[in-house]
């Protein structure tokens, strides 16, 4: 910050400072130089003073001599030539018998940061590694590393090394953790300090003398360690269970990091260390201090990534007190989403509600998306909050209201029609672009439900001149080509000014181009333009995907006790609070004593009496694969985004038939099955998504070789009535990963899922993708649907003719039969057939339970 | 670790700046403050990078203490060690302010200087640091009629002298040795209680979060007793002595603390180091041992004028000799409620409108058991439906109960050994801060 007078001052202190009346009198000199200090640390430049202040370092004054080395620290690099001058009074002081004096004098030396002065520090520091006072050996250590960093280039001196090494042994618990520092920074090109078994013993043993920020700093350079047996790695993690319940946060914190680390190949343990940190975290979250609240919880939302009913009994903890910052609180609502089931669900929505509103405006809308989320698992309690929300007739709540509604309405079609009900008279508290791009969207799906649909884009048609939103414009021009398809006799009027106005007036590319498009979509008439518009308005057969599966913990266990889940904005942990019920109430312990690669020899053994009930198809493929042994991986993981895209290319490949416009559809209504997000969702970004993905689809086509794929019909009629957690279970048991599920019951009833197959004798591992598909219909039936089909007919014809071909497979079998697609990269026959063997057993053996 | 450490006043004035490493640019400390100023409410604050740089930040005492480092330090240690920071500037400098950084910066580049080195945390001790600090504290404490308030009538001792002023326990700890300050030790149990209670008065949550406190200015002191009631019992099963259990979920203890006696007789035996140091914390959730100490009854309706009527009824059920004092009740209001008229039963009660925050508050100075007050609010809010009532509540109480703890905690005896040579005070102290939240009665009618 600049300062006024400035100048002025520095001349002032300066004609103090050589005043030889205030240098003789101790207190007054002091105080002159409290007033250079004082002047500096506000951010004055007072390197004028320089020499006046080297003269007063010479003083027999301890406190006198500290102010002074603090004013050097900080300039000593704009004046190295002055700065010599200091070196003789710090080398006398290192020589000094108070102990206090020596150790300043060997810190200050080493923090002026003057490559030049290297020489003359060199000997007082490896003096002072010998010196009998730890406080001197403390700084003594540390200043090795400071001059290896000043002249970083230059040899390390073996000698020296070795004297930090030994001084590891060293009494004092601080020099320890010193030499520690010192020597990861020196040896930082050899992957820092060496870590063998002596050593991490040494150190182990020592662990109690240290105080908490020596503990922190063991347990951070220990996490490079390998136990040699599994013997010693128990030992050590017995050793350090103490740490692990520490009521410090930072010793909790790093010992959990280190636990981590060393079970990375024992996930069972890592889920184990989980559930025992979970009393010291929940006691951080109440700590005093709301900063380390909100590190607890930011650390809590990466523990429940892995066991998401973690804090399924906790949830009371997480209810925001009414002073609590506005951070800290939404923080809170994303655990709390994650925490929702059966037992807690009335509770946590009665507590949601009263933030709704909340004075912080953020909050309230945080507190309404949240209610939204757990809508999708209990929407008529939900919506009943939101309907009543909007009574409030507060512009940021009610917007946020209508955008969650969107966002509902696009997952639970069921709830259209409260939602259609609710929506009248909405747009006169609606303020925001945000929230009328969400009314104008509901109002062009839902328009024939509304009655007072064209009143209101009316009103908006007629103020599309001050209109300075981009996103509602376009969004206007969507929903009045929507109602038009539906309700032409009141909407054709209007719809013309738009267009007008949009085409001649707007000066805005997008908004013009798009009214020309629809402009000459209608041209073609009025069949053409309800095929573009009236796409999909959801995805039903998908409504509620059970939130993804749990991570395992090495995703996060690099970022754990780092600064990075902390930075991570709302938008990371919005796709991660995928809350659910069955989610949180799924026990992790079933798969926790599980290797990573399962031997499926065993289940070879199960198949063969199970071989009867198999289709013939799927027979003889049993016979060919008992050859060789096979083990499936989840490792490494696949995201559901990855799943999506290498799928898509497979779908693409496989429809190529079909003319592009229908690739357009399948692409996009695909990955809406997914992502569960639309935010465009007019016309103009399929085509978009159709051109920007052709390129990378001709590149595809070179390796197509690579893919293979494979279509396969079981009979296990029971399989799509079996609850999602233990369809999910049994496949974990086997190492296949389901990603998404649809909801029991539905039709048609789909699973996705993915593993990584591992033959002993092939050179690598290949990706195995898969669907599972239940369509129960007649053939005749599906036939009938096809015909049916207006909108979307991409999609829905590529489905039917999967269908079709799924009943022809199996006409001999009868007609429940899921059919099985699965997707192989690299090709590799044999593999594919045993998984399908394995995949078949596992179907067989749940069915069979079931029945 | 650590890059820098700089303190700043909540205007962005630099009090204290420290470089530990050289690494970074001197431009830190504008580059923090243009980013944190600048940050939206829903943005979190305490860690913030730029170009980088990592900031991470406590606030304390309205300053912001701010730490620089690289992206893979544990914020745990960070956030940690800045708090602790703070706790020790305010041990040596008696209070933490703006002006109690700025007057005694010398000390505080000291204990810098001595606790962190080239970024790595050396000690935090206050047993360790007092050997090194050497600048005396300046203490910023201006004159106040209240220190003559002591003195009674020709210089004799009055009954007020025989407790605690409030701010006896806001001052340097290292005074002692020149200005012959009196060697004292605090004993302070501190509960803080968050209570819900459901409109229909039923208990919906209930948490206690208790710490036990040792202030200590005495030079030396070799150990120190503290006992506990004996009927202290820690988990749901366990149950000891005769009457009523006190009766705490989990309890964590300083790691200087002793226990050899706690099992047996509930004794907590230490060396208390010179300052503040937190002795024990423990945690009750949802199992109260009494019933909370209020209640209240609103009533909450629309007259035919259009406004919004509040009849509170507030039942204090402590035992009538004790008392709550600086109750305040906080009853958020519809937006846009323009004007409050208020019928209060005692002067010395007041209660007014916030717009900012929408709330209307209700301060009563103290508050005897057994008491009943009424408060009626009538509020002029324009457009008032039958959903802006839905905006009323839930209604927050903000209370401190003296000499009295919600789980039942009682110190029964403070032994000092070897007995102190001087006159020697032990103050012991409870101290209750609960924040009640108590729904009204809400419907969609």
């Amino acid at each position: 910050m600049p300062y006024l007078g400035g100048e002025e001052t520095v001349r002032e202190l300066r004609r103090a400072l050589s005043n030889p009346n205030v240098q003789s009198d101790q207190l007054r000199y002091r105080n002159t130089i409290l007033k250079v200090i004082r002047a500096m640390s506000q951010g004055v430049d007072m390197s004028g003073l320089f020499s006046e202040m080297v003269k007063a370092c010479a003083t027999v004054d301890v406190v006198q001599k500290k102010l002074v080395y603090v004013f050097l620290c900080s300039y000593a690099a704009l004046n190295p030539e002055l700065s010599l001058l200091v070196i003789n009074t710090l080398r006398k002081d290192c020589q000094d018998p108070n102990p206090m004096v020596r150790s300043l004098a060997l810190r200050n030396m080493t923090n002026l940061r003057l490559p030049s002065l290297v020489e003359y520090v060199e000997q007082p520091l490896a003096a002072g590694l010998r010196d009998r006072a730890a406080c001197v050996r403390r700084v003594a250590v540390l200043g090795w590393a400071k001059l290896h960093n000043l002249q970083a280039s230059s040899e390390i001196d073996a000698a020296v090394v070795n004297e930090l090494y030994s001084l590891l042994r060293d009494p004092d618990p601080v020099v320890m953790v010193n030499c520690l520092r010192a020597l990861e920074e020196i040896l930082k090109d050899e992957g820092g300090v060496a870590i063998n078994k002596p050593i991490t013993h040494h150190l182990l043993n020592r662990l109690k003398e240290c105080d908490i920020w020596g503990q922190c700093q063991v347990l951070r350079v220990l996490q490079r360690y390998r136990p040699q047996s599994e013997d010693e790695l128990f030992d050590i993690l017995s050793l350090l269970d103490a740490s692990l319940v520490s009521p410090h946060p930072p010793i909790m914190a790093a010992t959990l990091s280190l636990f981590l680390s060393l079970c990375s190949g024992q996930p069972a343990v890592s889920l184990a260390a989980l559930e025992r940190v979970r009393g010291p975290l929940l006691a951080a979250c109440g700590s005093g201090s709301r900063e380390m609240r909100f590190t607890a919880l930011c650390h809590i939302q990466l523990l429940l990534r892995s066991i998401p009913g973690l804090m399924g009994a906790h949830y009371k903890r997480f209810f925001c007190g009414y002073a609590e910052p506005a951070y800290i609180k939404q923080r809170k609502m994303q655990v709390l989403v994650e925490l929702v089931n059966d037992e807690n669900v009335a509770m946590l929505l009665d507590e949601l509600k009263g933030y709704c509103t909340d004075v912080n405006a953020e909050t309230a809308q945080a507190a309404i998306t949240a209610i939204g989320r757990i809508g999708r698992s209990y929407s008529d309690r939900c919506l009943e909050i939101l309907t009543g929300l909007l009574g409030l007739k507060q512009d940021h709540i009610t917007s946020a209201v209508v955008q969650t509604m969107r966002d509902l309405v696009w997952v639970c079609p069921q709830c259209s029609d409260t939602v259609c009900f609710a929506l009248e008279g909405c747009e006169e508290t609606l303020q925001d672009s945000q929230g009328r791009q969400a009314l104008l969207w509901l109002l062009g799906v839902y328009g024939e439900r509304v009655s007072s649909a064209p009143y209101t884009l009316e009103v908006f048609i007629d103020g599309v001149r001050s209109e300075a939103s981009l996103g509602v414009k376009m969004e206007l021009l969507t929903a009045t080509m929507r109602l038009f398809l539906c309700r032409p006799a009141e909407t054709q009027d209007m719809l013309g000014r738009l267009l007008h106005y949009c085409i001649e007036e707007e000066t805005d590319m997008c908004v013009r181009d798009q009214a020309l498009l629809y402009y000459r979509l209608l041209h073609c008439g009025i069949e053409e333009t309800r095929k573009v518009l009236q796409g999909r308005r959801s995805d039903p057969s998908l409504g509620v995907l059970i939130g993804r599966p749990a991570e395992p913990v090495s995703q996060w266990a690099r970022s754990f006790n780092t600064l990075e889940p902390l930075r991570q904005g709302s938008i990371e942990t919005e796709s991660v609070s995928r809350g659910s019920p069955e989610h949180t109430m799924f026990d992790p312990k079933p798969n926790a004593d599980l290797s990573n690669t399962l031997d499926c020899s065993r289940i070879e053994k199960v198949h063969s009496d199970g071989d009867g009930r198999c289709s013939d198809s799927s027979a003889d493929i049993l016979a060919s694969s008992v050859a060789a042994p096979l083990s499936l991986s989840l490792f490494p993981a696949l995201s559901p985004e990855e799943f999506e895209r290498l799928w898509l290319q497979q779908l693409a490949l496989h429809a190529e038939q079909g003319n592009e416009m229908e690739k357009g559809y399948i692409v996009n209504n695909t990955s809406q099955r997914f992502s569960l997000s639309r935010s465009f969702p007019f016309i103009g970004q399929d085509l978009w998504l159709t051109r920007a993905r052709r390129p990378a689809e001709k590149d595809e086509e070179a390796g197509k070789e690579d893919f293979v794929w494979m279509e396969e019909c079981v009979r296990c009629p029971t399989i799509p009535r079996c609850s999602p957690q233990s369809l999910q279970a049994a496949m974990q048991l086997v190492n296949i990963q389901t990603l998404a599920f649809t909801p029991p019951q539905t039709l048609p009833w789909r699973v996705y899922l993915y593993t990584h197959t591992c033959l002993d004798d092939a050179p690598h591992s290949t990706l195995i993708l898969g669907e599972l598909l239940y369509t129960g219909e007649e053939p005749q039936k599906a036939e009938v649907h096809k015909g049916s089909a207006d909108g979307g007919v991409g999609a829905e014809g590529i489905e039917d003719e999967q269908a079709r071909q799924g009943m022809e497979a199996t006409a001999d079998g009868g007609q429940e039969a899921v059919k099985v697609t699965l997707r192989q990269q690299p090709r590799d026959d044999k593999a594919l057939k045993g998984f399908l063997s394995i995949l078949t057993t596992v179907l067989h053996t749940l069915s069979s339970e079931r029945a | 670790m650590i890059s820098q450490i700089f303190i700043l006043s909540s205007k962005g004035d630099h009090l204290i700046y420290k470089d530990f490493r050289g690494e970074s640019g001197g431009d830190a400390v504008g580059v923090f403050y243009e980013k944190v100023t600048a940050l939206t409410g829903d943005q979190p604050p305490v860690v913030m990078s730029h170009k980088g740089l990592h900031f991470v930040h406590v606030r304390q005492g309205g300053l912001y203490w701010v730490a620089t480092t690289t992206a893979d330090s544990s914020p745990f240690t960070i956030i940690e060690f800045l708090n602790r920071l703070s706790a020790l500037v305010k041990d040596y400098c008696g209070s933490l302010s703006e002006k109690s950084v700025q007057m005694n910066f010398a000390l505080i580049y000291e204990l810098l200087d001595e606790a962190v080195d080239y970024g790595y945390i050396q000690t935090t001790s206050s047993d360790v640091l007092k050997n090194f600090i050497q600048t005396e504290a300046v203490s910023s404490r201006p004159f106040s009629l209240f220190d003559l308030s002591n003195v009674g009538l020709f210089g004799a001792e009055t009954q007020q002298s025989k407790v605690a002023p409030s701010s006896a326990a806001t001052r340097p700890i290292q005074s002692s040795r020149e200005q012959g300050g009196k060697s004292e030790i605090f004993v302070d149990v501190i509960e803080r209680m968050s209570v819900v209670i459901g409109s229909n008065g039923m208990l919906m949550k209930a948490d206690v979060e208790g710490e036990i406190r040792v202030k200590c200015y005495l030079p030396n002191c070799s150990e120190m007793r503290i006992g506990l009631n004996e009927e202290f019992s820690i988990g749901k099963s366990q149950l000891r002595g005769y009457g009523a259990a006190v009766r705490v979920d989990e309890v964590s203890f300083h790691q200087m603390v002793r226990l050899d006696e706690f099992d047996s007789h509930r004794i907590l035996r230490l060396c208390p180091s010179q300052g503040e140091q937190m002795v024990m914390q423990y945690q009750l959730s949802d199992d109260l041992p009494s019933a909370p100490p209020f209640r209240l009854f609103p009533t909450i309706e629309r007259d035919s004028g259009g406004r919004l009527l509040m009849y509170l009824k507030l039942r204090c059920d402590l035992p009538p000799k004790s008392a709550a004092i600086n109750v305040a009740a906080t009853i958020p209001v519809p937006k846009g409620s323009l004007s409050l008229s208020q019928e209060l039963s005692s002067p010395d009660q007041s209660a007014e409108l916030k717009p900012q925050s929408r709330a209307v508050v209700w301060k009563i100075p103290r508050f005897t058991g057994g008491m009943q007050l009424s408060a009626l609010f009538k509020l002029e809010v324009p457009g008032l439906s039958s959903a802006s009532l839905l905006e009323v509540g839930p209604v927050g109480l903000s209370f401190e109960l003296p000499k009295l703890t919600a789980t039942g905690l009682q110190i029964r005896f403070l032994r000092l050994s070897p007995v102190q040579p001087g006159p020697s005070q032990r103050w012991v102290r409870f101290i209750n801060i609960t924040d009640l939240n108590i729904f009204t009665e809400r419907s969609f009618s």
